[in-house]
């Protein structure tokens, strides 16, 4: 692909600007208990129910570092080849409100636990390098229910104290559709280190979007406006979209673009100010009192370096040079952890006498297609990886064929049925005896005399016709490649 | 026996032990001279009727392997009881009965403790005289219309009136050192990091540190033992081996090398004061200890320091009381209306005063001239102290520079009542123990102390010199019981 063509760009008259994202992630850390408490984190319970006194900032409370927070945290650094900070230091973000219990939320400011690093985007047009700034841990603070009463908010604190990760990226980001493959991305490399669970529905993983724009070709920035808590890829796209055409719009009519924090509106599709720089928090950011700086050794970052799984890049490479797969294929395995499973498992159970191309096929065809239409993850696949992989190799060894193997698939569907016993119950094996298939043949060509001679005379589109009689005759299950060859023959 | 509540702790607890006493007797003896003293103010809130119960029980079934059996005991307000009213000293918190309860009171009652009730304090531990409580002023037993001391004024005043054989304070620029030498007591803060945070009402979280106040420095040393733990519910918590300090306590003390500060010869000091470390320094001399000059440079800058560090920490601290999860609340029209409100109404002038000073200093553009220059400072002042334990093993200063004050006195005038904390505070800045123990009287009769600051850690040491010159000093509390009809 050209990449010229793929360019983003907004188009004005004679100008054409440049789109500038940087987007701050916020990843929900999978943990079992919150950053400085032993509440739980789980999703979805009674309002008020995952509350410490820690969390509710009891007098007298104090924070105590969760250490698995801080491996999750080392790990996701890992996995975005960051820098890890062998010492970190945490800081109050002191602002009111009515769901920050302690008036302050715990973050890292100057000295945030991971540093620079990178990801890498699958482009159409290829691959794009993207910086990372710096990661870091802060807690995340409770929600206020506006929409219970006229009168009054209500605040649930389960949230309250949950480890996040900020994940910050440079501003390299240049379209909407980067966007949508950084996410992913993200999301790919925390789901295999199982850092973060991605779940933008239940808000485990949303972004604050920074968008500027500027001529093409100019090397500056343009001033940038913060759009705040985004909680969808779809969301995102279609606010930097708006946002862009907004700024373009003023640069165009002469007007100047004001550095603020602007909402995304999902149901007018608009952003809107939500505050100025001029009117912006002052955090009083200090370094917490009552936590010590967080120092790690060189020998615990060794240890969760051996932890690290074989991450999507690693086993894309792999699955080329292993399963001899094109690039395009081996994206669509690796981008979830639980899909690349699958496959591996597939590829494991069927043996040496494999057709892994086939299985590509399979998986990504019938198999995503009915995940899709059930609205399931792979994880809950309603076919076992391993009666798959039978099903693959009854195609490969001719027991049946593929047309057959659809109809097979669809009755393994319901509680994950042999294919084998479903093959031999059925009687949908493949007649692959040339004895039989010949007279089978001459059957049907003493009852289409005339098309036979059609045929001869050079009607040759009849061919498929013949293939198609001696199918049905068959009930499906002669050998297609067979039957070509007699037919040839005997015709 | 009539003369329970004159007992020392030691004393008491031999009597328990002996079964002399019961728990009971004493129980009932520190009730009835508590219900007698209103006068001095020094209770928020009484535990008399809970306490008598815990003491019948603990008769029936005494465990006699207690550091504490049976002691009846207030506590400064300002540590989190379960299931009793908790004020901070504050309005803010007027209505707070804590669910749980501070490591520091939990050893307590876990060596046998009964809790007698809570004692008055400046709100939030802001004061240096205890007339910023909500609660209203303490008279210091010493003399009518005169200061305890403060932050921890109830305890003080508590302690020196025998309301309690012995109490806890706080100490964050010298809370405890400051009103045991106000009112002729021991009063030790220990090293940052030996006794738990948890369940404390925070001021400053870096320089806060619970500590006992006690009529002699072995009762002060028991107590210590049984309140240093290490808990892992502060990050702050330190895990290191902990003397038993009052089995450990020896009056020997030949050929320590003690340090004198010039610098803490300040302008303007009283000539008492500097009478009173002169003498100081010969009872060290007297108990075979070799005083030394020394020099701690950065001392003139310790007071600005400390009124940046503590105020800013104090600002973000009670950030957490705005009405919408405890304690006091006042309408509002909106969410804003409402903090602003509660906060005007729930907190004193004192501590309104310090949010907005920690406020101030920590805003962007003032933060690296005033936080960050203090923290640098502040990392001096311990540099003196570490060079300066080179070459002594503890130093020798005054508590104060002067004695107790009129209540009233310095009430309009900050700065003068904050200069009260001058010797004090830089032990805090360094996290270091420090003790305050009685030595004299002023022109007045009212109380003098002076205090030993050690080495990280070494409380024991301190204790051991405030031992034996406890012995030499041979002080007396001129106490006239005036407050009782």
């Amino acid at each position: 692909m050209n990449k010229k063509n793929t360019e983003y760009l907004i188009n004005r008259k004679d100008n054409q600007y440049e789109v500038v994202i940087g987007l701050e992630v916020h990843a929900q850390v999978l943990s079992e208990s919150k950053l400085f408490s032993s509440s739980s984190t789980k999703f979805g319970a009674e309002p008020n129910t995952q509350v410490s006194l820690v969390d509710a900032a009891f007098p007298g409370m104090l924070p105590v570092i969760n250490e698995f927070c801080i491996k999750q945290a080392i790990k996701t650094g890992i996995g975005l080849n960051a820098k890890i900070n062998k010492r970190s230091v945490f800081d109050r973000k002191n602002y009111f409100y009515a769901d920050l219990p302690q008036g302050y939320q715990i973050s890292q400011f100057k000295d945030p636990i991971v540093g620079e690093g990178k990801v890498i985007l699958d482009m159409p047009n290829g691959q794009k390098e993207v910086g990372i700034e710096r990661l870091h841990l802060e807690q995340d603070a409770g929600k206020s229910i506006h929409d219970l009463d006229p009168q009054n908010t209500f605040v649930d604190l389960n949230r309250s104290g949950v480890a996040l990760m900020e994940i910050v990226s440079k501003p390299d980001l240049r379209s909407p559709d980067e966007v949508n493959a950084y996410i992913k991305k993200l999301r790919s490399i925390m789901r295999y280190l199982g850092t973060c669970d991605g779940n933008m529905q239940e808000g485990s993983l949303r972004a604050d979007v920074n968008v500027s724009v500027r001529p093409k070709g100019s090397k500056e920035f343009g001033t940038r406006c913060e759009i705040k808590n985004v909680n969808s890829i779809k969301f995102m796209q279609m606010a930097i979209e708006y946002e862009a055409n907004r700024q373009v719009d003023l640069i165009e009519e002469g007007k100047t673009i004001d550095q603020e924090t602007r909402l995304f509106d999902t149901k007018k599709n608009e952003t809107r100010s939500m505050r100025s720089k001029e009117d912006a928090h002052d955090y009083r950011y200090f370094p917490d009192p009552d936590l010590l700086p967080l120092e790690v050794s060189e020998k615990f970052i060794e240890e969760l370096k051996n932890d690290i799984p074989e991450l999507p890049d690693d086993k894309k490479k792999r699955f080329i040079e292993e399963f001899k797969l094109s690039p395009y294929e081996a994206n669509i395995l690796v981008s979830d952890i639980d899909t690349a499973k699958y496959f591996e498992e597939v590829v494991a159970k069927m043996g040496k006498n494999k057709d892994i191309k086939l299985a590509v096929n399979w998986i990504t065809g019938e198999l995503f297609a009915v995940l899709n239409s059930k609205g399931l993850e792979i994880s809950q696949s309603p076919v076992s990886a391993k009666n798959f992989a039978i099903l693959i190799n009854l195609i490969k060894n001719g027991t049946i064929s593929g047309k057959i193997a659809k109809t097979v698939f669809e009755l393994m569907i319901d509680g994950d049925k042999d294919p084998q016993k479903i093959v031999e119950e059925k009687g949908l094996k493949q007649q692959s005896d040339p004895k039989a298939l010949e007279a089978l043949i001459d059957k049907i060509i003493n009852g289409n005399r005339e098309k036979a001679i059609e045929y001869k005379q050079g009607k040759e589109k009849l061919f498929g016709f013949f293939v198609g009689q001696a199918m049905k005759a068959s009930g499906g299950k002669a050998n297609p490649q067979l039957i070509n060859e007699i037919l040839k023959k005997k015709l | 026996m009539s003369d329970i509540t004159k007992q020392s702790l030691t004393e008491l607890v031999e009597n328990i032990k002996n079964k002399k006493l019961s728990s009971t007797d004493v129980t009932k003896a520190f009730i009835q001279r508590s219900e007698k003293s209103s006068e001095l103010n020094a209770y928020i809130t009484d535990d008399f009727t809970s306490a008598l119960d815990k003491a019948k029980k603990f008769d029936q079934n005494p465990n006699l392997d207690l550091k504490l059996p049976g002691i009846p005991m207030a506590v400064k307000d300002l540590f989190c009881t379960k299931n009793v009213k908790t004020t901070a000293g504050s309005k803010i918190l007027n209505n707070f009965v804590p669910t749980y309860e501070s490591t520091v009171t939990e050893n307590i009652w876990n060596e046998g403790a009964i809790l007698l009730g809570k004692l008055n304090c400046d709100e939030f531990a802001m004061g240096s005289s205890n007339e910023t409580s909500h609660f209203g002023n303490v008279q210091n037993p010493i003399d009518k219309n005169l200061v305890p001391g403060g932050s921890s004024g109830g305890s003080a005043s508590a302690v020196a009136g025998q309301l309690t054989p012995i109490t806890i304070g706080t100490d964050t620029g010298g809370s405890i050192r400051q009103p045991a030498s106000f009112t002729g007591i021991v009063g030790l803060k220990p090293t940052y990091g030996s006794c738990s945070r948890y369940g404390i009402v925070a001021f400053a979280s870096s320089l806060d540190q619970a500590g006992p106040m006690a009529q002699n420095v072995k009762d002060c040393a028991l107590l210590q033992e049984v309140i240093s733990t290490y808990d892992p519910k502060d990050s702050t918590s330190i895990n290191f081996k902990r003397n038993h300090y009052s089995k450990e306590l020896t009056k020997n003390i030949k050929g320590k090398k003690i340090g004198i500060p010039k610098e803490y010869r300040v302008d303007g000091m009283p000539k008492e004061i500097e009478d009173l470390w002169q003498k100081g320094i010969q009872y060290v001399k007297d108990c075979g200890a070799k005083p030394i000059d020394i020099s701690l440079p950065h001392t003139s800058y310790a007071l600005p320091t400390y009124y940046i560090v503590a105020p800013a920490e104090a600002s973000s601290n009670l950030a957490r009381y705005d009405g919408v999860k405890y304690g006091y609340r006042a309408k509002g029209e909106n969410l804003i209306d409402m903090y602003e409100k509660t906060r005007s109404e729930g907190f004193g002038a004192e501590v309104q005063r310090r949010i907005m000073i920690g406020t101030y200093v920590l805003s962007s553009g003032y933060y690296d001239a005033y936080y960050l220059k203090a923290q640098k400072v502040r990392k001096l002042i311990k540099n003196d102290f570490d060079k300066a334990y080179k070459k002594v093993d503890a130093i020798l200063t005054p508590s104060t520079p002067s004695s107790a004050f009129k209540i009233g006195e310095k009430k309009n005038d900050p700065v003068s009542m904050y200069l009260n904390d001058i010797f004090t505070v830089p032990v805090n800045l360094a996290g270091l123990p420090g003790i305050s123990i009685p030595a004299g009287h002023d022109t007045k009769g009212y109380p003098l102390g002076l205090q030993i600051i050690g080495k990280a850690f070494d409380e024991q040491n301190i204790l051991n010199i405030a031992f034996a010159m406890e012995e030499k000093i041979n002080f007396k509390n001129k106490i006239t019981d005036w407050w009782i009809k």
